[in-house]
Order: C-alpha cells, then structure tokens, then sequence
C-alpha cells in the first residue's frame, strides 16, 4: 500500500476501534442505579433489592 | 391505560439492539461505494466531521426525546413529540416516525429475504459452477420471479414471507425476549463473520486462485486520500446523507427503544457505545471486504463500473462469484457468512422498524404485544408486495428514496428544531445529561443549537435542488440547471420523461410507460399510507381528550 492510505487507514481503524472499545467498557465497568432501573435481568439480584 | 410494560433485560443488550437497528446492509454495500465515489481516503474526513457534529448530536436527541416521551408512557413518535410541545400538530410530524418504519420495512425485509435465500445457496453449492456472467443472471431472474434452482416455485415471495414471519414473531416475543435476544446472537455473529471476511480481504494475493492484485490495491483503491475533493459540497452531502442511513436516525425507531428507559438510567454514554460499534461495523469491517476483494479478482476498471451501479450489484451478483474462487468449501463458507452477516444486519435493523407501530398501538388502542405484531407483519406484506412484484418497474427504488431517504431527513430536520428551540436547549441540555455516565462536552450544546440544523438544512436544500453534475460552483455563479436526482426533478419524473422521449424502441417504450405508471401508483400508496397513520393518531388523540388523559 502507498504510504497515505496506509496512514489514513490505520489511523482511522485504530481511532474507530479504539473509541468503541473505550466506550463500551465503560459502559460494562458502571455500576448500575439502583432499583428500580430500566432493567429486567438484574432484578431478583439481593443486593440491589430496595432496602424498606 | 396503556397495555405497554415492557422493559430491556439488560443495559449492553439495550446497547447491541441499538447498535443491531443502526447496523444494516448500507454498512457492508454502501458505505465502500461512497467512499470510493467522493475521494477515497479523503471521504472518511467529512464522514467523521459529520458523525461528529450531527451524527452524535442527532443520537443524543433522539435517545434523550424518546426516554423523555417514556417518563408520559409514549412509545412512539407522534405522541412523544406531542409531549414537548403544548402546539397539538406536532404529533403529525411524529407521523414520521411510524410511517417511515412501515413504508422502509415493506421493502428491506424483502432485501432482507434476498440475503436469506442466498445463505441457502451459497450452502447449497448454487454458485459453485456459475461464471460471473451466470451469478448476475442468477440475480436478475431471482428478482424477476423467474425459475428457481431450490425447486421451489416462486422462490422470493416465499423467502419474503419465512422472513416476514420470522420477524413478527420474534416482535411478538416482546422486548427482552424477542428483539433484545436477537441482537445479543446476531450483532457477535456478525462481528465474528465481518472478521473472518475482513481477514480475507486483507490476504488476497495476485497470482492465487486467480486473483489478478494483491489486495493493497483495492485498500489503495479505497483509501489513497483525494484532498482536492474535500472542497466539494457533493463530498460533503454523500458523506452527511451516510451517516443518516447508517446511525438510522430521522426514522424513529431510536425514540422507540429509548423510550423504555427510565429518567434516572443513562442515555448519555449508551447512545454514543452504540453508535461507534455502528462506525466500526462500517468503516473497518465494511471497508475490508467488498472493495479488496472485487478488486482483487476484477481489476480497479471493472470495479469502477460496477460501483457506478451501487453496492447491491457487487454485493449479490459478483460477489458469490469471486467467493467460489477460493475452492468449492470455503467458497460455501464464505457465501454463508457473507450473507450471513447481511442477514444479522438487516433482521437487527427491521426489528427495530416493527416497534413503533406496536408501541403506538399498545399505548393507545391497549391492543397486545403479538396482536400488534401480527399487524405490523400484515402490512409490510400487503405494502410489500409491490416490490416483490414489480421490481422492474421501479417500485422497491420509489419507497427506498421517499420512505429511506428524503423521510429520514425531513424527520431529523424538524426534530432538531424542536428538541432545540422550542422545547429549548436548556431543558433538552437537562434531558441529555440527566443519569448521564459521562460527561457530555459543553461545546455539543452550541452544535446541537446552531450547527446540527442547518447541516440538516444544508442537507435537505443541497437534495432538493441538487445542480446538474453536482456542479456546485457553476450553481453559485448564476448557472443553476438542476439534477435529476433532485428531489424536485424527482418528484417531475424528469428522468423516465427524458428516456421515453428518447425512446423509439416500442418495447423500451411500453415499458417506461409501465415504470411511469408503477412510479406514481407507489407514491400514490405511500402517501395513502401516511394519511391513514396521521388518521389513527388523531383518532388516538380524541380518544385521550375522551378519557381525559390531555
């Protein structure tokens, strides 16, 4: 490959991949809000029962 | 009260079926297009710039608009834009939003039954001892209902009906269930298929199983940036109108899944995770795979020609072809994933496009979750048809440019407007960062104000009087001839009119007479089908008034 289109494409691979690896495990590393959220699965999780 | 209790099962399955609704078949066959007609390398610049300032902007308003109109129990766009305004016709611009899914789906789940049909086969060996030549015309009796080679009579009506059904049963499953489940299977398959695709586009090699380049000249091909282009307003128009068709914004369909958020959970952080899985689907997997490999077997000339024709050509009539030079089985496994990914794209996508009308009817008519999606099947099969049936004539192209392009832009134009300056910037600032997981830049309020309108109008100007040529500098100078692929010059039918008077062939004649005909009778339909949408949500309305609920 000539040498701009090898920049243009690693540059933007890497700019693209990167931001929705970044983006997504923030969003896997951010603890949920408490009960109740918009959430179906973590529901019957004791922890994050309302406390009375 | 409305019979809608649905909810997201979990926050990355909200993700993967927003991004699963962004990702469609434009990622793999028409991103490479437009990047190879505006500049190369050099498209990607003002592809990001406008992911950027109206992509990103466009996202949050339309995640923060549809959990808002949730917080009212709205799940769809009539009544969730009813709920930012006090003036009561703006539920009819959120027409919009049901009926450009109807009138889109009619003709993508059809698409969709293509990409199906060749899963089966690409297995089934179809393609093995076919030249190019002999695929193409695979394609074209494919889509002309002529005979099949799986026996089965009138093939793409019946795959056009499996994939009907397969969609609104799943609707039916409800959210968590059907779509949600969907899309955690189909977005990680599709990555892992684009991957494994993507691989072999990155190794072919001249002198191998008959290829003619290496594939660095195809990414050359794709990415050699041409700067000069960058000053060219049709760059910079393809490039918005891509980003529109791949994000799916100005359909609806993101208000609709937003809208099961609830106030407190982030949209902030989600709309942007689920909007640069859908860039990295098209820009590194969808840059990897169609143009290297055509390439590659084809030649820059023949590839050139065939880009002229859009990605559809490459992608079902050649592509299946250049598979089978690798060997018969990974020719089959190719073929199967190739599809296969387009299938996961497209089903994600016409998922999405069922919700809104189920939602509309659940809020306010209380009809069941699978009553409704029963319904929602019924139509996009009785609208559908006419593509099925008159492909030739045009039909399937009439709803793709009203329904799947002009729609989506006049929808996002008076969105913006209202998200920004009548529901105003500092309550819709509210709404966007409230729950927010991470910090929204200050600077998007002045672009979400200011730049995203009018790139929007800039956008729908720049399609409603396109200069002949995209000759934007002689348009300037006084010069202003329009294109035919104006909107206006569209809505004349300036184009058919040109070739018939052209025409001296009496059966090219009859048969741009026919087109002409089937052309009008689909818009005819189309805007039958708005008219009655804009009906049931004034009747949706009275009854409200009548039940007092506004």
């Amino acid at each position: 490959m000539n040498t701009s289109a090898l920049v243009v494409m690693l540059a933007t691979m890497f700019l693209v991949t990167g931001l929705m690896i970044y983006f997504f495990i923030r969003v896997i590393n951010t603890p949920p809000k408490p009960e109740p959220d918009s959430y179906l699965d973590n529901d019957d999780e004791p922890e994050r029962q309302v406390r009375p | 009260m409305s019979a809608n209790k649905e909810s997201w099962g979990s926050r990355v399955g909200l993700i993967l079926a927003m991004a699963g609704n962004a990702v469609g078949l434009g990622n793999f066959l028409r991103f490479p297009v437009q990047a190879v007609q505006n500049g190369g390398g050099a498209f990607i610049i003002p592809y990001l710039v406008c992911f950027l300032v109206m992509g990103i902007p466009l996202l949050w308003i339309e995640w923060s608009m549809g959990r808002f109109g949730g917080k009212f129990g709205h799940h769809s766009t009539p009544f969730i834009v009813d709920t930012m305004h006090k003036n009561r016709l703006w539920k009819y611009i959120g027409v919009f939003g049901i009926w450009t899914n109807i009138a889109v789906a009619s003709y993508y789940c059809y698409l969709e039954s293509w990409t199906l049909s060749y899963v089966f086969h690409s297995i089934g060996g179809t393609f093995a001892g076919l030249d190019q030549d002999g695929v193409a015309a695979f394609f074209n009796e494919y889509v002309s209902l002529g005979k099949s080679t799986l026996g089965i009579p009138f093939e793409p009506i019946v795959f056009f009906v499996i994939c009907l059904l397969l969609n609104t049963w799943i609707l039916s499953q409800g959210l968590a269930k059907g779509v949600e489940r969907v899309a955690k299977i189909g977005m990680p398959m599709l990555i892992v298929f684009g991957a494994f695709l993507a691989y072999k586009g990155f190794t072919v090699t001249a002198g191998e199983n008959g290829a003619i380049n290496d594939s660095a000249v195809g990414l050359n091909f794709l990415w050699t940036p041409n700067y000069d282009q960058l000053w060219s307003p049709t760059v910079w128009l393809a490039a918005a109108g891509q980003i529109f068709f791949t994000l799916s914004v100005g359909m609806g369909t993101v208000h609709c899944y937003a809208s099961y958020v609830r106030s407190k959970d982030d949209i902030a952080l989600n709309a942007m995770s689920a909007g640069w899985m859908n860039e990295f689907v098209e820009v590194v997997l969808g840059s990897s795979i169609l143009i290297p490999i055509s390439i590659g077997y084809l030649g820059i000339d023949r590839v050139t020609e065939l880009v002229q024709l859009g990605g559809l050509g490459l992608g079902f009539k050649t592509l299946p072809y250049l598979f089978f030079q690798w060997g018969d089985t990974i020719g089959a496994v190719a073929g199967f994933m190739w599809f296969g990914l387009l299938f996961f794209a497209g089903i994600t996508s016409s998922l999405a496009m069922g919700t809104p009308w189920i939602g509309f009817l659940q809020d306010e008519f209380n009809w069941r979750r699978k009553s409704a999606a029963w319904s929602f099947g019924l139509i996009v099969l009785i609208l559908g048809m006419p593509t099925v049936l008159f492909f030739k004539y045009g039909v399937f192209d009439e709803y793709d440019y009203w329904a799947g392009t002009v729609s989506l832009v006049v929808f996002a134009l008076f969105e913006t407007i209202l998200f920004a300056w009548v529901f105003g910037m500092n309550k819709g600032w509210r709404e966007i960062n409230s729950g927010a997981d991470i910090k929204v830049p200050g600077i998007y309020r002045f672009i979400i104000k200011f730049i995203t309108p009018l790139l929007l109008l800039w956008v729908f100007i720049g399609s409603l009087v396109t200069p002949k040529g995209g000759d934007w500098g002689a348009a300037l100078s006084g010069n202003w001839v329009l294109d035919n692929s104006s909107i206006i010059k569209k809505l004349m039918n300036a184009d058919l009119k040109e070739k018939l008077a052209a025409a001296t062939d009496p059966a090219v004649i009859q048969q741009l007479q026919d087109t002409l005909f089937f052309v009008n009778a689909s818009r005819v339909l189309l805007v039958t089908v708005f008219l009655s949408i804009a009906l049931l949500v004034y009747i949706a309305y009275k009854k409200r008034v009548r039940e007092g609920r506004i």
